[in-house]
């Protein structure tokens, strides 16, 4: 009888990237249902429109790029980018503003570095940077979470589609009427202006140990984060890194003064750390390799993360602390390759 | 019953991957013989190294156990007559180790009465035979390493005796999913494996042995212990170990029972082990005691695309259709065929391959491998965390796409044990292994290709430096026969001019 000719090894993989970034979406299903109960519809379009426009911009390069569009579409990254994007993104931003950031992460962060794979930087930080830096206003408007006692307006899932299509507001509603200032800016103008942080702490906005409600949505993050601990889709270091990135610092200086310093489980459930250490830091393409590398990648975004809120002029710095620990990415992952088993460990200089 | 086995203080493997074992199947039937068939294909090259060289001639009757090629080389080993008949032709037959392309074969027409070859000496105890001696005798077995990487055995033990050794190291990890020969032939035949141990300590002058077999293979753990208890050698250790696919590598077994690494490009006895597959043991027992040279050998016959899988004694040379003939045939789902494991085997075009000295598992899969999309890395690092090397998968197939010598180097290239563990986890679905082996062996073609312009460049060299000595010698004959004419004088001119006039004359007239 005659056979076919293969090379080894003859059992087939057990995983698939499809199957990894269906997880991660999977995952973020209940941090977006604590988003839009805390902050309404505004998610939903946004989550939309970044879809639309990741798939648009993936498929327009891939068809650019003379690649397969249908089977790479399928590999589900575009929409982890896009639904990334929608987390990062205010509640309430109009069409064009996710569509810059959308277009923007898979045309210039992700395909004109190749693609999936080849991307030096986390597309949807790229996106969201430059959506930062193009629309400061639009990106600055953040509504309150919907609470009994917080002085709010919550917009109709109507108005909430005028206002992402045309980026005006119902009449009797105006931009200042509606945005308030998030915890995390709260806090830094608050210190500024000689308060304390537990004076602070007694705000309506804020909650147990960060804001209200965002420190729900930082539970259901970490709950899609702990199920993909779990599944073993990411694996626990570049999490542990941010989060202790965050923490020893934050705590250092809350024990040296904790009048002018946020407690550390402020800055863990304030912003977006959690999302960061399980969902962002974690794109394998953009991260460091090596087990120890991942530990030093994670703790160089949760400190940098510390370093803008507290010294920095944003409220908060995940995009940044993320696109600089990108760059610093080659450089760890050479400098923590592991020993190969059977060599003797090498001296600095031998290569 | 508490098993005779413990888990002892073992060293730590990195990686590495617990698979499915799939050796139910082939292990629920005791082991079978396969009677000798009407024809025998012996590769000469069966072995790490030279190939053997025939000694026999077409039409020459042969008998059982006879010298049919002889080890040429420093690395080689003899193959022997599996059974007596004629040899009928010399000649490229398919073989597995050339997936199934041709390569020279001894092709014997069995006359059925397998008469055995009548023993030139009276077999002694082998502990009264002198080690050297001992290694000797071992080397005209044609014995090689059983568990799949057929290095001579004779010269593998020559090389370790002349290291400090401390263990003996007997292999019945047999990790590979499918694969149970060695299983099986520790089940049935545990007092032949701790005989040749015992040659092998005599022959080594080691006192520690140990039998390592992993936690998956209780028969086989109780049938050596309850060997272990006849013999009563206390120089004798089972060990246990857990379930983990590759834990059966040579190095990684050193690794696993003495927390010794194999250092880069070394081998086990650098670290003072022998290690031996227990197949190759009981072979060594039956060629020192028995006087049986490696002939025949235990094999796996499984996969979903054969109907009644099973391990089978078979003589070396029956061919791998023969021997699918006597497990029952293939099923209808049958698509591919593989010699050895799906891990570390070959997959082969033909059944018409004999089985050989190497052929520990013949496998038949039910669906063809590599057919899923392959997309570009993630760097997702699955592949750096089952590494058993602790190399970084995707950095090499990074550098091996890019054809980047001197990193695929520092990053351990070549301590790539291709076990394939990369390739299972990789969500990607990159062919790895496949790369590091083509990358492999791009490099020693490279090399091999500076070696041959080296060697030309010499030649070139050597050749204008003898014209230009032949030059010089010309010159300097020249020189002297014009001072030999001018202290001649001029009568001896004269005659010299004289002379060619003749002949010149004579040239015109003829």
């Amino acid at each position: 009888m005659e056979f076919e000719r293969r090379d080894a090894p003859f059992i087939a993989p057990t995983s698939d990237v499809s199957s990894i970034m269906r997880h991660v979406l999977f995952a973020l299903v209940p941090a977006a249902l604590a988003y839009v109960w805390f902050f309404g519809s505004g998610f939903i379009f946004n989550l939309i429109v970044a879809s639309l426009f990741c798939i648009a911009g993936e498929s327009l390069m891939l068809r650019l790029r003379g690649k397969p569009v249908e089977s790479t579409l399928m590999d589900y990254s575009a929409l982890v980018t896009a639904a990334l994007l929608a987390f990062a993104m205010p509640a309430l931003t109009p069409w064009w503003v996710t569509a810059t950031a959308a277009l923007f992460a898979t045309v210039v962060a992700k395909h004109l570095y190749g693609g999936l794979g080849y991307n030096l930087f986390n597309p949807a930080m790229v996106g969201y940077v430059v959506a930062l830096v193009a629309f400061p206003m639009h990106m600055n408007l953040w509504t309150p979470p919907r609470l009994g006692d917080i002085d709010y307006h919550f917009m109709t899932i109507a108005e909430t589609a005028r206002y992402t299509i045309t980026g005006t507001f119902p009449d009797y509603l105006s931009f200042d009427a509606i945005s308030r200032a998030t915890p995390l800016d709260v806090v830094k103008a608050g210190l500024n202006n000689m308060l304390t942080f537990s004076e602070l702490r007694a705000y309506p906005i804020m909650g147990d140990f960060g804001g209200r409600g965002w420190e729900w949505i930082g539970n259901f993050t970490a709950i899609g984060g702990a199920w993909l601990l779990l599944k073993k889709i990411i694996r626990w270091q570049i999490p542990f890194g941010v989060l202790m990135g965050v923490l020893a610092p934050s705590s250092l200086m809350y024990i040296m003064d904790p009048g002018i310093n946020p407690s550390p489980g402020f800055h863990l459930f304030t912003g977006g750390t959690i999302l960061c250490a399980f969902f962002i830091a974690t794109d394998p393409v953009s991260a460091a390799t090596s087990d120890r590398g991942r530990l030093v990648y994670g703790f160089g975004i949760g400190f940098i993360i510390y370093a803008i809120r507290e010294w920095g002029s944003y409220a908060d710095g995940v995009a940044f602390a993320v696109l600089l620990m990108n760059m610093a990415v080659p450089a760890i992952d050479y400098l923590t390759m592991p020993r190969i088993v059977g060599h003797r460990l090498k001296k600095q200089g031998d290569r | 019953m508490s098993s005779p086995a413990a888990t002892y203080d073992l060293g730590k493997l990195h990686g590495g991957l617990r698979l499915p074992s799939n050796k139910m199947e082939s292990t629920a039937t005791p082991l079978q013989t396969i009677p000798v068939p009407d024809q025998l294909i012996l590769p000469i090259a069966q072995h790490v190294g030279e190939p053997a060289h025939p000694i026999v001639g077409i039409g020459e009757k042969v008998l059982k156990g006879q010298l049919l090629a002889e080890s040429y080389g420093s690395i080689s080993a003899p193959i022997h007559a599996p059974s007596s008949g004629t040899v009928v032709a010399i000649e490229p037959w398919p073989v597995s180790r050339r997936q199934g392309d041709k390569a020279p074969c001894i092709i014997i027409e069995c006359d059925g009465e397998d008469r055995a070859l009548p023993a030139a000496e009276e077999t002694v105890p082998f502990n009264t035979i002198e080690p050297d001696s001992l290694l000797r005798k071992i080397l005209q077995g044609g014995i090689v390493g059983l568990g799949g990487a057929v290095f001579p055995t004779g010269q593998k033990l020559m090389q370790a005796a002349t290291m400090p050794l401390e263990y003996l190291i007997l292999n019945g990890v047999e990790c590979e999913p499918y694969i149970s020969c060695d299983d099986i032939l520790m089940r049935e035949q545990a007092a032949e494996v701790l005989g040749g141990a015992q040659i092998l300590m005599h022959a080594l002058g080691l006192n520690k042995c140990y039998v390592v077999i992993e936690s998956d293979k209780p028969e086989a753990i109780s049938a050596i212990g309850e060997s272990m208890a006849t013999l009563d050698d206390d120089r004798i250790t089972l060990k246990q170990v857990p379930t983990i696919y590759p834990s059966g590598g040579e190095d990684q077994l050193v690794q696993l029972v003495t927390n010794r690494e194999v250092p880069t490009g070394g081998l086990p006895t650098d670290v003072g082990c022998v290690v031996q597959n227990v197949g190759t043991c009981a072979a060594i027992w039956r060629w020192i005691v028995e006087g049986e040279p490696l002939i025949s050998r235990v094999t796996t016959v499984t996969g979903p695309g054969l109907t009644t899988p099973m391990n089978i004694t078979a003589r070396i040379g029956t061919t791998v259709a023969d021997v699918i003939a006597f497990a029952g045939g293939y099923t209808e789902h049958a698509k591919q065929l593989i010699i050895g494991g799906p891990l570390c085997g070959k997959s082969v075009t033909t059944d018409r391959v004999p089985l050989v000295k190497a052929t520990n598992c013949i496998l038949v899969l039910d669906e063809t491998a590599g057919t899923a999309e392959e997309r570009p890395c993630i760097r997702c690092g699955e592949c750096a965390l089952v590494c058993p090397i602790q190399l970084l998968p995707q950095q090499l197939f990074w550098y091996a796409c890019s054809d980047n010598e001197a990193r695929l180097r520092s990053y351990g290239l070549t301590d790539c044990i291709e076990c394939g563990c990369c390739d299972l986890v990789c969500p990607s679905h990159i062919p790895l292994t496949a790369s590091f082996r083509n990358a492999k062996a791009r490099i020693q073609e490279l090399a091999d290709e500076k070696a041959r312009a080296e060697r030309a460049r010499r030649r070139f060299e050597s050749r204008n430096e003898r014209l230009e000595i032949e030059k010089l010698a010309r010159e300097s004959e020249l020189a002297q026969q014009k001072e030999d004419a001018r202290n001649a004088g001029p009568a001896a001119i004269e005659e010299i001019l004289k002379r060619q006039r003749e002949k010149q004359d004579q040239d015109r007239e003829s």
